[in-house]
């Protein structure tokens, strides 16, 4: 009877998951479907027989890669992603340890700032900037960008660092420094260490916020492919090869390759993260 | 760093907003004027407003929801994942995704979407999801946002809901309370500032939606929204100053939430 009565129950949870991950599918099936297959028939007929290998090709990954200008995009977002996580990380390290623990006048008043900052829209910035760019010749250039995630990501990693090395237990510190540890040694020796997984989710939160960026992209470095990330490339190719399905598909999928092996390889962390930035009572 | 970045841009850009489109002439309060009056305009205020409405409130919901009902399975994780998983994928690829979803051919041709294959399947005839003005393809844009940021109030709600101490929803179920009546009279008052946080995270961030609309339609068909304006004025027209505009009245939509936002942290600090 228990067991019957539940019956809706997984009804609806097994329902509400396939209409989360249809979409999702499509797409990966579409991609390894020839041209004319994908304009004929609708991506499911496929699953009909969804293990008849032969209806499947890489070709559209082969076009998309060479043509479709992806495998330079794809290096390009690795070159933009790379400096713009760890760079922010590290400042961030710095500047949480610093509000969490060290005593200066108007540390209340700047880290009311920050917590201002974090959601400040980032179209409010991008003009002056761009004209500031524009004039140091940073406008299209990878070290542009570095320096601008680094500036839009400030604020959160911060502020999530903080809520963490916040957290650590104060007799820590005062035990520290009795044994006659400077604070950058208490900061290498002791920070660090502790909070490498605070660390680790802060990084693949700025990580897939770089990775998946499009307008910060499209602002500062332009439209121009030998420096365009990923997102801006398939785009533009959502521009060009509109109802070309198996071309698009493909793309995406590549696009989607490192984000989504990250997310499940690390979702501990992922989780953690955004909990630690969100719930506090 | 957040000086440069942050703070003296959006001096400077509320300076820049009373200019003309090459930022010298002085034009007062005319791009103001503009922003309010201006047919494509106002259809971005409608459509921002349905984004804040229809998007807050099924985002929070339907998190809620599972994040209650998945706590009764087994395969909570499983399921968690795959509902979580969009977070991972940028709004581009989502984009795409839902773009073939949705996609539309004439009657008679096969349909390739599904949406539109599900239909023919029914024997009714196509819809053009994202060219129906203006309800069904606002709502379809809303629908591809759901999908990818319930998986976050999903997880946020149900770290409140499991950090709720069991022995009180033991304790009103032995009094013969309903589920339906633990839910809304002992879980939801707890889970209550939890609910409100989100809320207001959810509002900042659909403020300033931007990418699925400018993949997805551009802004076509009434489907407008604030910041793809913005960025249509300061790239395609190429007047700073209307976008200038643009952006503080964004930043003004944002304000209230801001000092929502100060005042808990202030709470907290007293707090800890």
């Amino acid at each position: 009877m228990r067991i019957l009565s539940r019956v809706p129950l997984h009804v609806v949870i097994i329902l509400i998951a396939l209409v989360w991950i249809f979409p999702t599918l499509g797409v990966l099936v579409t991609s390894f479907r020839p041209a004319q297959d994908v304009a004929a028939t609708g991506w499911w007929t496929a699953l009909r027989i969804p293990f008849q290998f032969t209806q499947y090709t890489l070709t559209n990954y082969g076009s998309v890669i060479n043509q479709g200008g992806i495998g330079r995009a794809f290096l390009n977002s690795l070159i933009i992603t790379i400096p713009a996580t760890i760079l922010p990380i590290m400042i961030a390290a710095f500047a949480a340890y610093a509000f969490a623990w060290m005593r200066f006048p108007g540390r209340r008043f700047l880290f009311i700032m920050l917590v201002a900052l974090l959601v400040i829209p980032l179209q409010t910035t991008m003009i002056p900037i761009l004209r500031v760019f524009n004039r140091l010749g940073l406008a299209g250039t990878f070290p542009g960008i570095w320096l601008a995630h680094t500036g839009y990501g400030l604020p959160l990693t911060i502020y999530l660092l903080y809520n963490f090395i916040g957290a650590l237990p104060s007799e820590l510190f005062d035990s520290a420094s009795i044994d006659g540890a400077s604070t950058l040694q208490i900061f290498f020796r002791l920070v660090l260490p502790l909070s490498v997984t605070a660390i680790a989710s802060v990084t693949i939160f700025q990580f897939l916020w770089v990775w998946n960026d499009l307008l910060v992209a499209l602002i500062y470095l332009g439209g121009t492919p030998d420096v365009a990330p990923i997102t801006v490339q398939v785009s533009s190719l959502v521009g060009s090869y509109g109802q070309n399905w198996e071309v698009l598909t493909a793309a995406v999928f590549i696009s989607m390759i490192l984000p989504l092996s990250i997310f499940f390889g690390l979702q501990r962390y992922f989780v953690r993260g955004i909990l630690a930035g969100s719930i506090k009572g | 760093m957040l000086t440069f970045f942050l703070i003296y841009p959006s001096l400077h850009t509320f300076y820049l907003s009373f200019f003309g489109p090459g930022s010298k002439k002085f034009v007062g309060v005319s791009n103001y004027i503009f922003a309010f009056t201006n047919r494509v305009m106002l259809t971005a205020f409608r459509n921002n407003a349905l984004w804040v409405l229809v998007f807050t409130t099924l985002t929070v919901f339907l998190g809620l929801i599972l994040a209650v009902i998945l706590d009764r399975v087994r395969y909570e994780t499983v399921v968690k994942s795959i509902i979580f998983m969009p977070m991972a994928i940028s709004f581009v690829g989502a984009g795409v995704i839902w773009k073939f979803v949705y996609a539309y051919r004439p009657p008679n041709a096969p349909q390739i979407g599904i949406l539109n294959g599900f239909l023919s399947l029914l024997h009714a005839s196509p819809v053009g999801w994202l060219i129906e003005r203006p309800w069904i393809n606002n709502l379809c844009l809303i629908g591809v946002g759901v999908w990818i940021w319930t998986g976050f109030c999903m997880v946020i709600l149900s770290a409140a809901y499991k950090g709720i101490p069991p022995q009180l929803l033991e304790a009103a179920r032995v009094d013969g309370a309903s589920e339906w009546k633990v839910f809304w009279k002992v879980t939801f008052p707890i889970m209550m500032p939890t609910v409100a946080v989100l809320t207001t995270t959810m509002i900042i961030f659909v403020l300033k939606i931007f990418d699925i609309v400018y993949v997805m339609t551009n802004g076509n068909f009434s489907t407008e929204v604030i910041a793809n304006r913005m960025y249509k004025e300061m790239f395609h027209f190429r007047n700073f100053g209307r976008a200038s505009t643009i952006a503080v009245i964004l930043l003004l939509f944002i304000v209230p939430m801001m000092l929502i936002n100060i005042r808990r942290f202030k709470k907290e600090e007293f707090l800890r």
